[in-house]
């Protein structure tokens, strides 16, 4: 087992003709902490949609977990997505009709290993992350924005992948929460071991960090405006 | 995990799904309902005439006959002299006739004339007798034999007196009211025609008639119910008679005979056929019912169709969740799919319900306008197929938005893009 999480080489990629992501190679360890500054445009979709598998590049290569996603199918892309990475969006990041314990355990049954966690194993992740069994039990647009990053987070770690994503996750957040929601988030990550890739543009979190990226610096391609 | 997500969506959006489950379920109660209509309007019709052979009248189309004979629909156009009943009754192959004479009406009610064999001898159903519920068949000149729903409507029982109106209009302006007759007996409910009939003998129709020619009474003449009984009270004429044979293998040679040796010109019609003819006509009726309905099931789709497509745009967000926590695309399809074919489902089964509603509560006014006893409560057998029909046909519909989702998680990566 390779002790990189991630390694992007060569890549190039576009969603159409024009490529929007010329990179020469961007890798991860196991257990680091990376801070990668991506504005809007500088590619940022393109790159996460290469990583979580949904798309493949036109040249150059993605291994995740010391797979190289083009080396599987769709469907075993899918599988290595819910099983290897753990995702936090910006926002919005529950399914809104499910309960908060019902987001988590729907991301458990995808994950398709063998013995998917179960509840109390997400109570115990939640208790870490500073949530109840009442708040858990609520519904998704009965949560404050706060919380829901929480549940986000409980859900993109329940099945302790090797590489947590982080997209913007605080940016919904004021000053006082942004912080304890890092410090949550990093402090858990460590017990598990969990990589972290952290995309924001607020420089104040590198701070967090072991290393940082510059994404528009990283990527060759022009960029274009609305990726 | 799949099915309680879709559960849990639908639940999400009941507000606006309420609405397109009532719209599936209007239009299966539609296509439901006209099946049921159909069938049992068939059954009805065809277990009124179940014990009859044949029905014997003046020539006037097969169908009229029938109609005016059992039903008591339309106008008789001529009657048959009583001699041709006798040269029938006298054929080796019949087993019983029964005469029927039209003409008269109590408070809108048809007036049969008929012999007491009618009560012995015509059966509807499967192979049911008529039965009194109360007093006996009629023995003397004025007495009425009444049908249930008669009996049940006027508030009629044995021993009350009743006038009867001359025509077969529901308003008459002339009425027999020298000879006024007493209710002999109420039969039991049947379900046809009967019920909405009220019976006297021959010996009766002759009699109130005593004193009319052409359809006017002659001024002057009053003669009254004891100078009738002394009169002879035979009739000249009927207008059809009811054929039983002794065996259904006759009915063909049967009817040849009527048609073309009889004294007179006559026309034999054999029930089932004479039916199976309305039902060609029918059938075009139907046939525009069920486009309508079917119409109806599309506008209905469509209706779903547009709210779940509403829906979608809501839902890319929750889609490009789903797939990043590894929901395969078919996944995701499948559970656009599920949804509709849930409210597909539950709109039947309301839809269903609702025709059972209207069954309960709508038939019975009807059934007494029409004078069957339609029930709409059992399903007919052709219905399941309808069933099955809104259920894939919604189905189907769910596959759109399921492919528009597919193409979206796609290309949407992991950023919805609105």
């Amino acid at each position: 087992m390779s002790t990189e999480v991630l390694r992007c080489q060569d890549l190039i990629f576009g969603w159409r003709e024009t490529p929007v992501l010329v990179l020469e190679s961007l890798c991860v360890a196991a257990g680091e902490r990376v801070f990668l500054s991506g504005p809007s445009g500088s590619g940022k979709s393109s790159l996460l949609a290469l990583i979580a598998g949904l798309v493949l590049p036109r040249q150059g290569s993605v291994a995740v977990a010391g797979q190289d996603l083009a080396g599987l199918s769709a469907a075993g892309r899918d599988r290595w997505r819910a099983r290897h990475l753990g995702i936090i969006f910006q926002q919005f990041n529950l399914v809104p009709y499910l309960s908060g314990l019902d987001n988590v355990l729907l991301a458990a049954s995808l994950s398709g290993i063998g013995r998917a966690p179960g509840k109390e194993q997400a109570l115990a992740l939640a208790q870490r992350l500073e949530l109840s069994e009442t708040l858990l039990a609520r519904k998704a647009t009965e949560l404050s924005v706060g919380q829901q990053q929480r549940v986000a987070a409980v859900r993109a770690m329940i099945a302790e992948p090797a590489l947590l994503i982080a997209d913007e996750p605080t940016s919904a957040l004021d000053d006082r929460r942004r912080d304890h929601f890092m410090t949550l988030l990093l402090r858990e990550s460590e017990r598990q071991n969990s990589a972290v890739l952290f995309v924001s543009h607020d420089q104040r979190l590198a701070a967090h960090f072991d290393r940082h990226l510059d994404l528009p610096a990283l990527n060759g391609a022009t960029p274009c405006s609305g990726d | 995990m799949l099915w309680r997500l879709t559960l849990r969506s639908l639940w999400h959006r009941r507000a606006t799904l309420v609405l397109v489950v009532l719209a599936i379920a209007l239009s299966t109660a539609l296509l439901a309902g006209v099946e049921r209509v159909r069938q049992e309007t068939r059954d009805r019709f065809t277990s009124t005439v179940s014990g009859v052979d044949l029905i014997v009248g003046k020539p006037s189309g097969a169908l009229n006959l029938l109609l005016y004979s059992v039903f008591r629909l339309g106008e008789p156009v001529a009657n048959l002299d009583w001699g041709s009943v006798e040269a029938i009754t006298k054929r080796p192959e019949v087993a019983w006739v029964v005469p029927i004479s039209l003409g008269d009406n109590l408070r809108g009610f048809p007036v049969v004339g008929t012999t007491t064999d009618y009560f012995r001898y015509y059966r509807y159903g499967r192979d049911e007798p008529l039965r009194f519920s109360d007093g006996e068949p009629f023995d003397d000149v004025f007495d009425a034999v009444l049908g249930a729903g008669v009996a049940a409507r006027l508030g009629l029982k044995v021993g009350d007196e009743v006038v009867l109106g001359h025509g077969t209009g529901t308003v008459s302006v002339r009425r027999h009211d020298t000879m006024p007759f007493k209710v002999r007996g109420v039969l039991a409910a049947t379900g046809t025609p009967v019920d909405q009939s009220v019976h006297i003998s021959l010996a009766a129709m002759t009699a109130i008639h005593l004193d009319w020619v052409a359809g006017t009474p002659l001024p002057g003449r009053h003669t009254s119910p004891d100078q009738a009984r002394a009169r002879d009270l035979q009739p000249d004429s009927v207008t059809s008679l009811l054929v039983g044979l002794n065996s259904r293998v006759a009915v063909f040679q049967m009817q040849r005979w009527i048609n073309t040796r009889a004294p007179e010109p006559l026309q034999a019609v054999i029930p089932g056929v004479a039916l199976g003819q309305m039902w060609r006509m029918l059938g075009m009726v139907e046939q525009a019912l069920r486009v309508i309905s079917v119409a109806v099931l599309g506008v209905a789709l469509l209706v779903m169709l547009s709210a779940l497509l509403t829906a979608l745009n809501e839902r890319r967000r929750e889609m490009a969740i789903l797939r990043a926590l590894g929901a395969r695309p078919w996944q995701i399809g499948l559970l656009m799919v599920g949804e509709s074919a849930l409210l597909s489902l539950v709109g039947v089964v309301v839809g269903v319900l609702l025709l059972q509603g209207v069954a309960a509560l709508v038939m019975p006014v009807l059934s007494e306008r029409l004078g069957m006893a339609l029930s709409l409560w059992r399903p007919a057998p052709l219905e399941a197929l309808w069933l099955l029909v809104v259920l894939v046909s919604g189905m189907l519909v769910g596959l759109i938005p399921a492919w528009r989702a597919y193409r979206h998680t796609l290309s949407d990566g992991l950023t919805p893009r609105y």
